[in-house]
């Protein structure tokens, strides 16, 4: 009777919990789920009823064919998916170094070093947009992608270095000193020991680090709107007019910008869940 | 295969001493285990054999050359953790094959080897398993084959039976002793358990706190100790000890009354000036028997009785208070409370003075006795 009671009790708790879940998964899918469901329909469609599936009178291609036709829609995705990718690479790489480096070595000024690196995570960017556009006009990368990736590592680093430290520290210490009588060099245990151990951490940073990234409208729009350097978030706007929207090819162009983000994504869960199942040391 | 020498070997942390200079010579091919209660310094020492922590002051020399700042990939050595440390994302066999090929050797010299260590631990069976997949027992086989694999100098073991169960450990034990037998390799190994130390040690170093007390082969450890530390450390269940009083000198012998008022004649080698002090009397609960027939004859109260079936236990409190634990016949049907002498040889006994120190035997029957 007693476990019966407890049993119950715990199937009422699990139920508020998913309610919960679900309501909120709700709330963010919903936007989605509106912009993917008018993308589909016509002008008229979208304005008469907006909350509709779209049904045969409404359902129509338009957007999708006068992005493609009518943009450089291509050109945009390539440079938001280069800018994505190449941040990525530089701040997993970066990050993982310098996080081994503050977890494993004592040298004089590690806790501030790691401080400084954290302080990053509390200031906001784009506080510094003023300087860093002055920066980057005199380093005369105005315009190009490079000035976009170097300031999306900036942005990514912090975070990044502080959940990997944190990571690193519970990797068992007999296990880089057994690597270290193995006769492995220190490069050698980062990258065959330490990066194969820490998996699931390094792709919920990529997740972490990707999404502000391709979403970013601020940093392509001062440092890169030049055509030709535009990323898919800024390529959209062009859409977007002082008088008249086009809310077919805005729709459609975002439903197709979801399409690599969500790509990405797959891939690195994939390593996360492949990561927390691969065994872990006595 | 090589020697091993450490000349003053000194290791601080800040203002803190852990080993206060220690001396060791390893002979090529022999087992050296260093035994210790916790915090003795044993497994700094093997750390500092290592390379895995620096010294502070004295010289290490591996088959001749002094290492002190060689890293511990150069140093010709192997370790086997306590926690196995086993590469978990890698199959048994690339956890063995890993140090090689970092080390470029030959594909094929690589294959021979990892497969000559996995015959000799029998791992042939799982050499595509992970860790996670293996027991304890395995796992730890598997950490000694990359030691083996790599052909070390020096083989060291830091504990490597304290995480697994009784059972397992015996038997670990055993194919420990016969892969040392295999392989005639020189190995320092550390361990708080005095049995593993015993079965295992060609010779034993007993640390007490940063010093080493005593070096010696298991025998002479167990017969001679030379400090009531050592006495004390070494034997299960542990040397019985108590407060006698030291009554007169004469000739290699000494009279001393134990608790409760009887008088014994040992043949210890003590000073005149010792007269009338108190000193420690030791004697094993193996060499104690009940009754009065023996040259030191000791009464208690039964205490505890602990049936083991091959023998009991019995825990005496003496006239003083001192607890004398005592080994009988199994089927012995002493009960609590009662009262019981217990006796021994007088060679079987040791004595120690007020700094712990042992006087010095000077007759010793074979049976007491590490010379063979």
């Amino acid at each position: 009777m007693m476990t019966k009671n407890i049993r119950r009790e715990d199937m009422s708790r699990a139920a508020i919990v998913h309610a919960i879940l679900l309501t909120y998964t709700l709330v963010a899918l919903y936007p989605i789920f509106l912009v993917i469901i008018n993308a589909f329909k016509s002008r008229k469609g979208i304005f008469s009823a907006p909350m509709s599936l779209p049904n045969a009178e409404t359902f129509s291609l338009e957007g999708f064919t006068k992005v493609l036709a009518r943009s450089n829609f291509e050109l945009f995705f390539f440079n938001s998916f280069t800018v994505t990718v190449v941040t990525i690479v530089i701040v997993l790489l970066l990050a993982s170094m310098a996080a081994w480096a503050l977890s494993e070595y004592k040298f004089p000024g590690n806790t501030w070093l790691a401080l400084y690196l954290a302080v990053g995570i509390m200031v906001p960017i784009r506080l510094g947009s003023v300087s860093i556009l002055n920066l980057i006009v005199e380093l005369g990368l105005i315009n190009t992608l490079t000035a976009l990736i170097l300031v999306y590592v900036a942005q990514g680093l912090p975070l990044a270095i502080f959940i990997l430290t944190e990571f690193m520290h519970q990797i068992p210490k007999d296990l880089k000193e057994a690597a270290r009588c193995d006769g492995v060099g220190e490069f050698k245990i980062f990258f065959a020991v330490i990066l194969p151990l820490i998996r699931p951490a390094v792709a919920t940073v990529a997740v972490f680090t990707m999404i502000p990234i391709w979403n970013d409208l601020w940093f392509p729009l001062i440092l890169a709107p030049g055509d030709g350097k535009q990323t898919i978030t800024l390529g959209i706007q062009q859409f977007i007019g002082q008088y008249v929207t086009d809310w077919n090819a805005v729709l459609a162009s975002l439903s197709l910008a979801i399409i690599p983000i969500l790509i990405l994504y797959l891939i690195f869960s994939r390593q996360l869940i492949r990561g927390l199942t691969s065994g872990a040391v006595k | 295969m090589a020697d091993l020498k450490l000349d003053q070997i000194r290791k601080s942390y800040g203002a803190v001493d852990v080993l206060h200079g220690i001396d060791l010579d390893v002979k090529d091919g022999e087992f050296v285990v260093f035994v210790g209660p916790s915090g003795c310094g044993k497994s700094t020492l093997l750390r500092i054999i290592a390379g895995l922590e620096d010294i502070t002051g004295g010289d290490l020399m591996i088959g001749g050359d002094v290492v002190n700042t060689k890293s511990p990939r150069d140093r010709g050595i192997a370790m086997v953790f306590q926690s196995y440390a086993l590469y978990p994302h890698m199959t048994v066999y690339k956890n063995m094959a890993f140090g090689l090929k970092l080390a470029n050797h030959d594909k094929s010299a690589i294959d021979q080897r990892v497969r000559e260590a996995a015959r000799i631990l029998q791992l042939d069976q799982l050499l595509d398993r992970r860790p996670s997949e293996l027991s304890g027992g395995q796992r730890q086989r598997v950490a000694i084959g990359r030691a083996i694999v790599r052909q070390p100098k020096v083989f060291l073991f830091d504990e490597p039976l304290s995480n697994l169960d009784a059972a397992l450990r015996v038997q670990t034990r055993i194919e420990i002793a016969k892969l040392h037998q295999e392989l005639k390799s020189t190995i320092v190994y550390v361990t708080h358990d005095q049995v593993e130390a015993m079965t295992l040690a060609d010779k034993i170093v007993v640390m007490n706190a940063g010093n080493v007390e005593q070096v010696g082969s298991p025998m002479q450890l167990y017969h001679h100790p030379q400090t009531r530390f050592v006495a004390g450390f070494i034997g299960s269940p542990a040397m019985n000890f108590t407060t006698v009083h030291i009554d007169a000198v004469e000739q290699g012998k000494v009279t001393v009354t134990v608790p409760g008022g009887a008088k014994a004649v040992l043949p210890f080698d003590v000073p005149a000036n010792d007269v009338g002090k108190d000193v420690e009397l030791g004697v094993r609960p193996e060499h104690l028997s009940l009754g009065e027939n023996g040259d030191l004859s000791i009464s208690g109260e039964v205490d505890v009785v602990e049936k083991l079936g091959d023998s009991t236990y019995l825990y005496l409190k003496l006239a003083n208070g001192d607890r004398f634990t005592v080994r009988a016949p199994g089927h012995s049907r002493i009960k609590i409370s009662e009262t019981v002498n217990a006796a021994a040889e007088a060679g079987a006994s040791h004595l120690f003075d007020a700094n712990g120190k042992a006087y010095a035997k000077l007759e010793c029957p074979a049976e007491y006795s590490a010379d063979e």
